[in-house]
């Protein structure tokens, strides 16, 4: 019972509306009113990212099954779409010509760089995967907000003091860690499985990473802001399917954008996956870059901006009809 | 504090003085004060129309309706996640559209049905919600603690919530609706679902936060039994309007005398004028071969009436006496009985289908 009277004394002196209140009989001990809470716009957001970073790290088959499909890409991709091989001594045998095999092998060395800015597509294609894999990891993040409206988790977090911006920003963050985690992974696969490393520096590495850091930032947004409404995940999984290798493909990640059609160079120069491809590709491989990297850095940084910026207005909006 | 919850939870014998103490102590004061809350989806039809009430401090206040009434809709406006389309409303004394975090920080919810991650534990669930109020963590871990052994599922706080069963999920969503420690506390449709011993102990829990903890509770439901066990006063809502308010016993009191339903055989001729004219007879509805009669005096008057039916050549198949029960006030008011809302319930179906959907992961 003196627990009960300070409990009463606190409760009057916690809060200036408790005041204005009753005098405290209605509260018992263990249900006076908070006294210190974090009210800032941002509380809980780390919570949020943290919640769906959960369902990935503590689940030991989603964990492997991330780690084994960048091997599998990297393995089909990589390695088995061999262009190296193509341009190498053995496969050449023009008759009435006779090119030794070593003048051969220099020549399509010299053709793989012009193609590819490195000598081996192993390499191109492995640093293209980096921004592939955190694409994907991006588009994800959309599901996960129909999943959350359907199991009702999204009313939940609505009669919270939760900030309405929170709630996309957690998605987006929560996918960006596991983008770049991926990523990470892939490059270190990558590196075992030949990716050439005489231009790696550790500078490059976390430039590498800003520019993946951006690149899913904006394209997570862009998920989570067309999932806001839907309660239909079948809609989000057609939408992921009709966009994701499209733009892909479009862009530079899996073949150089010089070597395209016409009409599909200006699709590839304002897809920020080139972008991003493009900052990997001159910070990691040395390659001879689409734009200068302050360009590159200039425009994702932009995309990621505005696509957040729009993502947490549209979101507000939604989440507060 | 694990010790003051538990000596309050084990003194039911003190709860009952401390409902009446609680008005002599102070003047009672109201927590919600609804006025003419409404909402519309498509600008045409009003889901909610013009809904006005009051709910005191420490009542527990049911708001009872068919599905699609309306009550889903009304608790969405209250703890915020819907915006009403107009009215007014002060929640916990704070305006419910000018003031919403202040409203969310008073305010405790517990959802229809299991909004848990199925993939997070018990416990990390409820430090979930403590995070969303900005309970830091040296507060949110004991209280979680205390409100886990509150509703009993400190022995798998540790378990992921998808191995709960149907009434440990319905327990955990009560823990997590408080642990910002609401004033007013609001329950959809609690017992929905539930078999008969869960539902007994969710009541044995609603009953605790309001002897144990003076807390107000506003609960939606459609089992009347549940309505008239637990709460103080009743909404009846349909059609998204308020029908009536007011305590399980005014309501009872107010159709005004016993009910004597009789069913004759098909194709009769309506025969309601007769019956009028039987001493203490009130009132007489008829519904193709069923009749529904007001009566001051039941048991004195159902011979009368059998009487008077033989005398029109009716034929009685079937006869009951009901005692004024809230399942006739339902009728009363509603013009159905919510036995036949459940028989109808498949119409209702495609209503209700997207939230069915989170069971099937």
């Amino acid at each position: 019972m003196t627990n009960q009277k300070t409990a009463a004394e606190s409760q009057t002196i916690s809060t200036p509306s408790d005041a204005t209140r009753s005098a405290g009989h209605n509260s018992l001990p263990s249900f006076d009113q908070e006294t210190s809470v974090n009210e800032s716009p941002l509380h809980g957001l780390w919570a949020l990212t943290n919640r769906d970073l959960k369902k990935w790290y503590k689940a030991p088959l989603i964990l492997l099954l991330t780690l084994i499909q960048p091997v599998i890409w990297l393995g089909l991709f990589g390695k088995a779409m061999n262009f190296g091989a193509i341009f190498t001594g053995s496969s050449f045998n023009i008759p009435g010509l006779n090119i030794p095999a070593q003048e051969l092998n220099a020549l399509a060395g010299q053709i793989m760089q012009n193609t590819f800015g490195t000598t081996d597509y192993f390499s191109f294609l492995a640093v293209g995967m980096l921004s592939f894999i955190s694409l994907f990891m991006a588009m994800n993040s959309g599901s996960s907000v129909v999943w959350d409206r359907r199991l009702g988790f999204l009313n939940k977090e609505l009669s919270t003091p939760l900030s309405r911006g929170a709630i996309p920003l957690g998605k987006v963050f929560a996918s960006i860690v596991r983008g770049l985690s991926q990523a990470a992974i892939v490059l270190v696969i990558a590196i075992l499985l030949g990716l050439s490393v005489s231009h790696l520096t550790v500078l490059g590495v976390l430039g590498t990473f800003s520019a993946l850091f951006l690149m899913v930032m904006g394209f997570s947004s862009l998920f989570v802001m067309l999932a806001v409404r839907s309660s239909n995940q079948d809609t989000q999984l057609m939408i992921v399917n009709l966009l994701n290798l499209p733009l892909l493909f479009a862009s530079n990640a899996m073949f150089p954008a010089k070597l395209m059609p016409g009409w599909l160079q200006p699709v590839v120069k304002v897809n920020p996956i080139s972008y991003a491809t493009d900052i990997s590709r001159q910070l990691l491989l040395g390659s001879t870059g689409m734009a200068s990297l302050q360009f590159d850095f200039l425009y994702l940084g932009s995309f990621a901006l505005i696509l957040t910026v729009l993502g947490m207005i549209v979101s507000w909006r939604f989440l507060s009809k | 504090m694990v010790e003051s919850v538990v000596s309050q939870q084990s003194a039911p014998t003190q709860s009952g003085s401390a409902l009446s103490r609680a008005p002599a102590a102070a003047p009672r004061e109201e927590v919600l004060r609804i006025e003419r809350l409404t909402k519309s989806f498509d600008g045409k039809t009003n889901a909610v129309d013009g809904v006005t009430f009051t709910v005191m401090q420490g009542e527990i206040f049911g708001f009872l309706g068919p599905n699609g009434a309306g009550k889903s809709t009304t608790i969405n406006m209250l703890t915020t996640i819907l915006r009403p389309t107009s009215g007014d409303a002060v929640v916990c004394g704070h305006d419910l559209t000018k003031e919403q975090n202040a409203v969310r920080r008073s305010i405790g919810v517990v959802p229809q049905e299991s909004t848990a991650d199925e993939d997070l534990t018990g416990i990390e669930n409820v430090l979930l919600c403590a995070d969303f109020y900005g309970i830091p963590r040296k507060v949110s871990k004991p209280r979680a603690n205390e409100l886990l052994e509150l509703v009993e599922l400190t022995k798998y706080a540790g378990n992921k919530v998808g191995t709960y069963s149907g009434g440990m999920k319905r327990r955990l969503e009560l823990a997590s609706g408080l642990i910002n420690r609401p004033r007013l506390l609001f329950l959809d449709e609690p017992t929905l679902g539930l078999d008969v011993q869960t539902r007994a102990a969710v009541w044995d829990y609603i009953r605790m936060l309001k002897e144990g903890f003076h807390m107000t509770l506003f609960m939606t439901t459609h089992y009347l039994d549940e309505a008239d066990n637990l709460c103080d006063r009743i909404a009846l809502i349909d059609h998204g309007k308020i029908l009536t308010v007011g305590s399980p016993r005014e309501l009872k009191e107010s159709i005004g005398g016993d009910i004597i339903e009789v069913q004759v055989q098909d194709r009769m001729a309506d025969i309601s004028p007769a019956i009028r004219g039987v001493a203490n007879v009130v009132e007489v509805r008829r519904t193709d071969s069923d009749y529904r009669i007001k009566t001051l005096l039941g048991e004195e008057t159902a011979p009368a009436v059998m009487e008077a039916f033989r005398l029109a050549g009716a034929k009685v198949t079937k006869i009951s006496i009901a005692k004024p029960s809230l399942d006739q006030v339902y009728l009363e008011y509603t013009g159905r009985s919510i036995r036949e809302e459940h028989a109808d319930s498949s119409t209702q179906a495609p209503h209700r289908g997207m939230m069915g959907m989170r069971r099937g992961r």
